[in-house]
């Protein structure tokens, strides 16, 4: 079976995220569970990491890129993220502050 | 403008280049569609999460997350839903470079495998809470992880089931436009989900082991 | 678990309003008989009429299981109709009851008039302002971008029928059970198991999941459709702003939806499976609920409110006889409307307890969506100007509008000042302000655009004389129910009241019920104008399919428009495309050649996957568990057979196309061409004459 270079270059890809992923999934599980830090930064580290996980997958698995053919798709998950921290830091806004506000 | 005049080609699985204009556009928004869908979809998962935020402490003098999460079992969790979609993207790149059904087959079965292990240790972790007392009525806290990871959980569910429907219209139609179009939905649904967990396992499970 | 406990669940025979009404007939009681009495009389009667016409082959055929957008979008409206009927009546019985229950009880109950107020507001929001806007969105969208039908056509017919679905589940509930008490919000604890045990909280959860299903659906339809089905040529800035419009709803109900769908169906988790997220104890927080309420709900009020924005800018252009005063500003304005309705909705909970600078916060947000809105009045008083203006049926309803919009959006600024809000919130005050920004915002939109397009979608013109009626009806019915609504409002009379004890709000109250029986026959008026335009179709007819010499692609295509929209796709070049063509006498030319169409053929699968769900809610409801999985399985398994299906489209042959469209160019050289001042009179046959 004769492999093709854009064959490779699909696997390639695939194999990067897929390798990415692991290794970050791994730092985080680290991080709690070796107490690498103080409990406060550990979870800034791994939202951090989560973020950083997400874009790999987002370029890796479902091949977002900046690239002129995938614009409206990236156009769209951009909107949907500013949506998204609108409504999620909204939230905790507010109802951690009634909530605080009741203590 | 994005848009129109110029049909997008990107998507691993399918190779359209010799396809006439109406194929190409249709498939272009056959995709783009399930992207909204997908996003209306992550909308309401961040709403849930939110919810989560909310409720974290509220375990109402139950157990709490420390007791019964499992470090073990949620990293496993991880490693297969992580493997099951590398395991997709086989699906489509045998797909797109014309390897045939059998590979097509072969990568399929094994993502649902995969897909399967995660559910049963899932399961699993969920059965154990309950014989805990962890269960949803106990408290707000514990109401949220089930409705949050049980979500999850229904749609890896739907997934598979999706993949024993693509498998039959496989075997009677053979990569046709509109199986591959499904196909191609399928890994980005697949894919979307991992993306889900990446945030479940960090603000669930990890942030409530946080010692 | 006796045998009739698994057959029917919680259904007795006290549930059916009938048993209700023998057992008390009160007065309160004998309107909720008559009213379920309507509800099955007249099924019944437009059944019988539908067999004694031998129409349901033809309705199945036709209608009932067409793909076509422009059926489907004029279903939308004649089920909107019927339920904007229902609750308008409704609003009639609320007002009767507080003009009369002055320290007395009046003609309802208090559980009743809370059903009353329930209902009126889900059906108005829900199964009203929304199918309304996406029946006209679905007819008039595609043909306005240039393409042949939505991009998922029968996922539009899905959306459809899961709306129907909702709409059958409240009229359900008007015979078998009763409905929410709770407000159309439905705000926890009040309506969880612990203070609500009964049909009505569940009614209210699966019927608004229905709509909400569906809208989210018609959302992620309308924009894929708009985004990737436009002619060639259609740039983003060429769009008529009704399709910016569009755009902009589709894109308020896909993320705006999922927080509703969160909302009920947390609430559904409390009342079914004994959670605590909205509960009183164990760990529950009912300002979840309320949070994720209003984050769905705020942009919900820009999507009833958008689509009649793009009416106005289309009917006010058109009757003006002028190109659209600031087309950029109205678009950038639009989407600023879109994008800050995200960020405002604690407004509707000021008083819920959370911080001033948080209240000040969105406060200030709130007021900003004043500006964009200013634009949009300026942009089109500009447009008038100067214009040739006909003051037809149509314009009275937009200018109406912009009066009254303005006198609502000042109110609109008072509340969003937190201070303020603490005065007069859950007050008459803010009954009155939604109503001033709903009615016309919403209602003379609709109106608007129904005259307007109307003539497209059936070939003949609306009865100009009694749109007249019905506009004075509408404005001047909104001014009296309202207004007094304001005053006593601020006189701190506490909305949902259904009974009142002081002797001197009777003026008020009374001149808010003749207001109400005034929009009453407003809509008796429009129904009058459907009837009495049918009868006098002959002399109206303009089948040459452009009556007011206006500007976007949708008029240029014969009355009733055939099935695929356009004989060839044009290409467009620059705004207002029909405009241009006139005037370059580009219009009316027949294509160099004609190509075989491809449409989707007509499914049943829309119609069964839509029942299918309702019959799950419906089984959800009452505990009737095989019906629920019944529904469920009939739903899930058209979805998958469908999927198998591989010959979804049939073809209209090129030759087919080129004869309907000679014949269409044919009729156009032969009808008369008739200037503007004459659009109302029988002359006009849809051609309009050049005047630049």
């Amino acid at each position: 079976m004769k492999i093709s270079p854009s064959l490779r270059a699909d696997f390639l890809t695939y194999l990067t995220g897929y390798g990415l992923a692991i290794v970050l999934t791994g730092i985080s599980f680290a991080f709690v569970f070796y107490r690498l830090l103080a409990p406060e930064a550990v979870f800034a580290v791994i939202l951090f990491l989560a973020l950083i996980q997400i874009i790999v997958h987002l370029r890796c698995f479902l091949h977002i890129s900046l690239k002129q053919s995938s614009r409206s798709d990236l156009q769209l998950i951009l909107f949907s993220a500013l949506i998204i921290a609108l409504m999620v830091c909204g939230t905790l806004i507010v109802v951690l502050d009634q909530k605080a506000r009741m203590m | 403008m994005a848009g129109v005049s110029q049909p997008e080609l990107r998507h691993v699985g399918l190779n359209l280049t010799d396809e006439p204009r109406e194929v190409r556009e249709q498939v272009e928004s056959d995709v783009f569609g399930f992207w909204v869908f997908l996003m209306s979809d992550a909308v309401m998962f961040a709403c849930l999460f939110a919810v989560y935020a909310t409720v974290r402490h509220a375990t109402a003098g139950g157990p709490t997350a420390a007791q019964e999460f499992k470090f073990h079992s949620a990293f496993w969790e991880t490693a297969l839903l992580l493997t099951s979609s590398f395991a997709y993207g086989m699906v489509s790149i045998s797909m797109k470079h014309t390897r045939g059904r059998l590979w097509i087959a072969v990568f399929m079965v094994l993502t649902f495998c995969l897909g399967a292990g995660f559910l049963k240790m899932e399961t699993h972790d969920f059965i154990t809470m309950f014989h805990d007392g962890a269960t949803p009525e106990r408290s707000g806290f514990f109401s949220c992880v089930f409705v949050l990871v049980g979500m999850h959980g229904f749609h890896v569910f739907s997934g598979m089931m999706w993949m024993i429907v693509m498998g039959l219209q496989l075997a009677i139609y053979g990569p046709d436009q509109r199986t591959k179009i499904n196909l191609i939905r399928l890994g980005l649904f697949w894919h979307f989900l991992d993306v889900i967990w990446v945030v479940i396992f960090t603000v669930v499970y990890l942030q409530g082991l946080i010692r | 678990m006796t045998f009739w406990h698994i057959l029917l669940g919680r259904l007795t025979w006290t549930s059916i309003a009938f048993v209700r009404t023998w057992r008390d007939p009160t007065i309160s009681g004998i309107i909720g008989g008559g009213a379920a009495a309507v509800a099955v009389g007249g099924a019944v009667v437009v059944l019988a009429l539908l067999t004694y016409l031998r129409a349901w082959r033809y309705l199945w055929t036709e209608w009932m299981t067409s793909l076509d957008h422009k059926k489907i979008g004029i279903m939308y409206m004649v089920v909107a109709g019927v339920m904007l009927t229902r609750a308008l009546i409704e609003a009639v019985v609320m007002r009767t009851q507080q003009a009369i229950a002055i320290n007395n009880q009046g003609i309802v109950a208090p559980a009743h008039f809370a059903e009353l107020f329930t209902t009126h507001g889900t059906i108005m929001i829900f199964f009203v302002g929304m199918p309304l806007l996406i029946g006209l969105m679905n007819y008039v969208m595609p043909l306005q971008i240039g393409a042949r039908d939505v991009a998922f056509p029968y996922m539009n017919s899905i959306s459809l029928w899961l709306t129907i679905g909702g709409g059958i589940m409240l009229m359900a509930s008007l015979v078998i059970g009763k409905f929410s008490t709770g407000g159309w919000s439905g705000y926890p604890p009040y309506t969880e198991l612990a203070f609500n045990g009964g049909v009505g909280p569940d009614y209210w959860i699966w019927s608004v999941s229905l709509s909400s299903l569906g809208a989210l659906m018609t959302g992620i339809n309308f924009a894929v459709t708009v985004y990737k089905l436009r002619a060639p040529g259609m740039t983003w800035m060429r769009l008529p702003l009704f399709t910016w419009t569009t755009l902009c709803t589709s894109i308020l109900m896909i993320f705006a939806v999922p927080p509703l769908t969160i909302a009920t169906l947390l609430l559904a988790a409390d009342r079914y499976l004994g959670m605590h997220f909205f509960t009183n104890d164990l760990g529950g927080n009912m300002m979840n609920f309320v949070n994720l309420f209003w984050l769905f709900g705020h942009p919900e009020v820009y999507i009833l409110i958008l689509p009649p924005f793009g009416v106005y800018s289309e009917v006010v252009s058109a009757y003006s006889s002028k190109e659209l005063y600031g087309y950029t500003s109205l678009v950038i304005a639009t989407m600023a409307i879109a994008i800050l309705s995200f960020t405002v909705w604690l407004h509707h909970f000021f008083t819920m307890g959370q911080s001033a600078p948080i209240n000040a916060f969105f406060g200030i947000a709130t007021m900003l969506i004043g500006i964009p809105t200013g634009v949009k009045i300026y942009d089109w008083i500009w447009t008038m100007f100067w214009g040739e203006v006909r003051l037809n049926t149509a314009m009275l309803f937009s200018i109406g509008f912009m009066v009254t919009f303005v006198i609502g959006g000042m109110s609109g600024i008072i509340l969003a000042t937190p201070p303020v809000d603490y005065m007069v919130h859950n007050t008459l005050f803010l009954i009155a302000h939604f109503h001033n920004m709903l009615i016309p915002g919403m209602l003379f939109g609709v109106i608007a655009g129904y005259y307007y397009w109307f003539p497209k979608a059936f070939g003949f013109r609306l009865s100009e004389t009694w749109g007249r009626r019905a506009f004075y009806c509408w404005f001047f019915g909104f001014y009296l129910a309202f207004m007094p609504l304001y005053v006593m409002g601020l006189g701190g009379v506490a909305r949902r009241s259904q009974e009142l004890f002081d002797p001197a709000l009777r003026p008020w109250t009374l001149i808010a019920e003749f207001g109400a029986l005034l929009l009453l026959t407003g809509l008796a008026c429009i129904f009058i104008q459907l009837y009495v335009s049918i009868r006098e179709r002959h002399s109206t007819r303009v089948p040459v399919g452009d009556p007011w010499d206006a500007r976007g692609l949708e008029w240029s295509m014969s009355a009733p428009p055939p099935e695929y929209n356009f004989a060839t796709i044009p290409q467009v070049s620059r705004r207002d495309a029909f405009y241009w063509r006139k005037k370059y006498d580009g219009a009316y030319q027949p294509a160099d050649h004609y190509r075989d169409i491809e449409l989707p053929k007509n499914s049943m699968c829309g119609i069964l996957v839509g029942m299918g769900l309702t019959a799950c809610f419906f089984g959800f409801v009452w505990h009737i568990w095989w019906l629920a999985f019944l529904g469920f399985a009939i739903a899930l398994g058209t979805a998958i057979t469908r999927s198998f299906m591989r010959d979804v489209k049939r073809i209209i042959p090129a030759e087919e196309v080129a004869a309907h469209d000679r014949r269409w160019l044919d009729r156009a050289a032969a009808a008369r061409p008739i200037s503007r001042h004459l659009e109302l009179t029988p002359e006009n046959e849809g051609l309009a004459k050049w005047q630049g």
